[in-house]
């Protein structure tokens, strides 16, 4: 058995498939490239294809990790380009590592997030850059998100005026992405007041806990 | 260009599922708009997660795609909340590759495989901002093609689409390109002549309706000495090479899997089966083709899943062979091998035992009628005792799920009918539970039976809906309990449907009329509305019961009589006839009825054909 670490970007259609989707478009993408993709046993097996963080749907991302297990090992540079070339657009390979098969799992080590969000200037950059003050100033950013209540402050690590234009402005943030806690980009747009209009999101890295 | 362009990204973030709209994906063909001479737009008039499972789509953009100078496209109907972004943001209605709205196209090319989807052609056509109706459209607009199986009866659509291709559409859409091609810089009218002139071409502005007081059918008349009548159906004498570069979409549809046709047509006759009378003769496609499809499909796709499409699997003569052949190949790939339409007999059990490695989700079969008489008058006579074998020996294999499809409504249906598919049904448990106690699970689907044109019910009334209720009603209350799930569908659609299905031209307004009273996406539950429907009829001044309620007469004029698929109407007649004398006659592959299929297309006639030579025609 094999485990590769694939580190990608997303954009393009991509953006809009969901996470499950994406399961099923790297499991394709194996089998094209001729890739001996291992399987869960059982019943119902399924490829063992691990996506590190679920991307949410229209978001973009620059270094995404997936893994996954192939039955034989396969060198990785022939793993690699049989694999570029059968992706669909919207999703690029950056590097491939192999990665020990006793490490854990990559959701149980992610720890944060870091996006760029950009959004359509609808007030002046002093008055955004003091809502930030403000936010970062709070103890606790009492919330709803689909009926449930919870405080976005500790979600958020940090939060950053990242370039300013005419029309437009880009936010810097790092949210937490542990489960159970992970902030989300459009949370913190709205708790600016920069919510409900046009927004694009880039998440930029994923942090990881150290082993 | 970046995808999605502007203004697109900001509506996708609003709409559900945007994953429709962007495209994108594997094999999906970019070619070089300046450099096609013709550039056709494949457009589907509903959701993307169908069109995307609709496989004659697959095979004409293969086909285009394939051709020097001709480019093919795709569009899918937007579901309402797209449609209302599109419109507020003024996007019209574009195509999936080069996200060029459908106006900047030669021909748009619409699959209709059924007609409860015909307001959405209206949807799209208004949404890319072109003139509903054909006669309001000039050279300066895209040819608006149709075809598919609800074209066999193109008059409910005749106002809005310039051309139907009847039939199969491999050679005849080559046909459809070449002839735009030597017209192109000609006025519409010229155009439409040159359509009119490829063989299996209806263009419904060359003929006449003329109608008796009481709303029949006095005569159809083409208005121009070279439009041909009737119009004959397109028969292509051997399957073409099967697409293997499927789109792969990126979002989960309706059937994400490769397909490879085993054969098109079927020999059983089922009185009810439109695909099962317009798609004669019956075409096998040669094993060694469809093992190496498989194996392309797989290389070009990464499916995990492969159909064999065929209107009765284990009719395919080398069924056996190819199962064996395609188990011992991909044993250790994961993959799934599924046989739609397999008929009760043990050896279908024995086809999907081998296919299934361990997925056993559910089994499916159709006996349509609860009785031994009716299933004969269908003319898909299944002993009673054969249902339970099967089922017994479904459930003894490791099936958990057994699904039963019947029909409600069939012609001389009693209610003797409906209460005996409740006992059969209740029979499937107990076997189910002797097997596999309370986790045995039978599901019911019940359907309402619609009369199709072409096929020997075309005469017969749909069931009034009252009837229709009353029969669903007993078997919802005899139904109940552990292990058994029954789904039904709304009868009003199933009235639109029946309406629609053996319409003439007059409900060209009605359809226009309900879409601009807000129809669409009218087969599905959420968004069928029968009071817009209802309304447009009744602005019209007609009555969908005419059309959908009425028994017909052997001497009437049906509206599609002009179409010819080459099964005579006098074949039809005799076929219901024994209907109505509970009379079953046997698979056709044992003895020719002279259906006229020979007769029409005995000249293509190849020994692929499930037919005998031509000159063995037998009696009619």
């Amino acid at each position: 058995m094999q485990r590769l670490r694939i580190t990608y970007t997303v954009s393009g259609a991509l953006r809009y498939a969901s996470n499950l989707d994406q399961n099923r478009v790297w499991e394709r993408a194996a089998r094209r490239a001729g890739l001996p993709l291992a399987y869960s046993g059982g019943f119902n097996p399924r490829p063992r294809i691990q996506i590190a963080a679920a991307l949410p749907v229209s978001f973009m991302a620059e270094a995404e990790w997936v893994d996954l297990w192939l039955l034989r090992s396969v060198e990785l540079q022939v793993a690699l380009e049989a694999l570029t070339t059968t992706l669909p657009q919207g999703l690029r390979i950056l590097g491939a590592e192999e990665v020990d098969l006793t490490e854990p799992p990559l959701p149980a080590r992610l720890q944060a997030a870091v996006y760029t969000v950009e959004v359509e200037a609808v007030i002046p950059a002093a008055e955004v850059h003091r809502r930030v003050e403000e936010l970062l100033a709070a103890d606790s950013l009492p919330r709803t998100r689909r009926g449930r209540a919870y405080d976005l402050r500790p979600l958020v690590e940090r939060l950053w005026v990242e370039a300013e234009g005419a029309n437009e402005l880009a936010l810097g943030m790092a949210l937490s992405a542990q489960e159970g806690a992970t902030g989300r980009p459009e949370e913190v747009l709205d708790a600016l007041g920069l919510g409900g209009g046009f927004y694009r999101v880039r998440r930029q890295r994923l942090l990881l806990r150290p082993e | 260009m970046t995808i999605p362009p502007e203004p697109l990204e900001r509506i996708l973030l609003r709409v559900q599922r945007p994953g429709r709209y962007v495209g994108g994906e594997v094999n999906a063909v970019h070619k070089d708009w300046r450099a096609a001479s013709v550039r056709v737009c494949l457009a589907f008039p509903d959701v993307y997660e169908l069109g995307m499972s609709n496989f004659g789509l697959a095979i004409l953009y293969d086909i285009l795609n394939r051709m020097e100078g001709v480019l093919a496209e795709r569009a899918y109907a937007p579901w309402p909340d797209m449609v209302a972004a599109m419109r507020e943001a003024g996007i019209s209605l574009y195509s999936l590759e080069s996200f060029r709205p459908l106006a900047q196209f030669d021909i748009v090319a619409f699959t209709l495989p059924y007609e409860v989807l015909y307001t959405n052609l209206l949807q799209m056509l208004d949404l890319a901002g072109l003139p509903l109706v054909s006669a309001e459209r000039d050279e300066r607009h895209p040819l608006v093609i149709a075809g598919g199986h609800a074209a066999f009866n193109p008059e409910p659509m005749a106002d809005f689409v310039d051309g139907f291709v009847i039939g199969d559409g491999e050679e005849a859409i080559v046909d459809v390109v070449q002839a735009f091609q030597s017209a192109r810089q000609a006025d519409r009218a010229s155009q439409l002549a040159a359509l009119a002139r490829v063989p299996g071409v209806y263009v419904p502005r060359f003929y006449d309706v003329h109608y008796h007081p009481d709303g029949t059918i006095a005569e159809v008349t083409p208005n121009r000495a070279d439009a041909p009548y009737p119009v004959v159906r397109r028969v292509v004498p051997v399957l073409p090479p099967p697409p293997t570069r499927l789109v792969v979409p990126n979002i989960a549809v309706a059937h994400d899997r490769g397909v490879v046709e085993l054969q098109r047509g079927c020999t059983r006759g089922c009185r009810f089966c439109h695909a099962g009378m317009v798609t004669r003769p019956v075409r096998e496609r040669p094993l060694e083709e469809v093992l190496q499809a498989v194996e392309d499909i797989l290389q070009a796709t990464g499916y995990e899943e492969i159909a064999l499409l065929s209107l009765s699997s284990a009719d395919y003569s080398r069924i056996g062979e190819l199962v064996t052949a395609l188990t011992e190949r991909y044993a250790d790939q994961h993959l799934s091998i599924s046989l739609p339409s397999l008929r009760i007999e043990s050896f279908s059990v024995d086809l999907a035992d081998g296919v299934s490695r361990g997925r056993r989700t559910g089994f499916t079969f159709a006996p349509e009628a609860g009785t031994e008489r009716l299933r004969g008058a269908i003319n898909k006579p299944i002993p009673g005792e054969q249902v339970l074998e099967v089922a017994r020996e479904v459930f003894r294999r490791g099936w958990r799920t057994v699904k039963l499809y019947f029909m409600l409504g069939l012609p001389g249906e009693e209610m003797a009918d409906v209460e005996a598919i409740a006992d059969l049904v209740q029979a499937v448990r107990a076997e189910g539970r002797q097997v596999h106690h309370r986790r045995a699970q039978v599901n019911v689907s019940l359907s309402t039976f619609v009369p199709k044109p072409h096929t020997p019910f075309q005469w017969a009334g749909l069931t009034p809906l009252s009837d229709v209720r009353a029969r669903q009603q007993v078997l919802q209350q005899r139904l109940r309990g552990g292990g058994l799930k029954i789904s039904w569908n709304n009868p009003r659609i199933t009235l639109l449907e029946a309406a629609l299905s053996r319409g003439d031209r007059r409900l060209g307004p009605v359809i226009r009329r309900a879409w601009e009273k807000g129809a669409c996406f009218d087969g599905w539950d959420e968004w069928f509305d029968d009071q817009a429907w209802a309304a447009a009829f009744a602005a019209l001044g007609l009555d969908p019961a005419f059309y959908a309620h009425r028994e017909r007469g052997r001497a009437e004029i049906l509206p599609w009589d002009h179409i010819a698929t080459g099964v005579n109407k006098a074949h039809l007649w005799r076929e219901w006839e024994l209907s109505r004398q509970t009379t079953s006659r046997p698979d056709c592959r044992g003895q020719c009825y002279g259906c006229g299929v020979l007769a029409a297309f005995g000249a293509l006639w190849t020994p692929a054909w499930a037919c005998p030579p031509p000159a063995d025609e037998g009696g009619r």
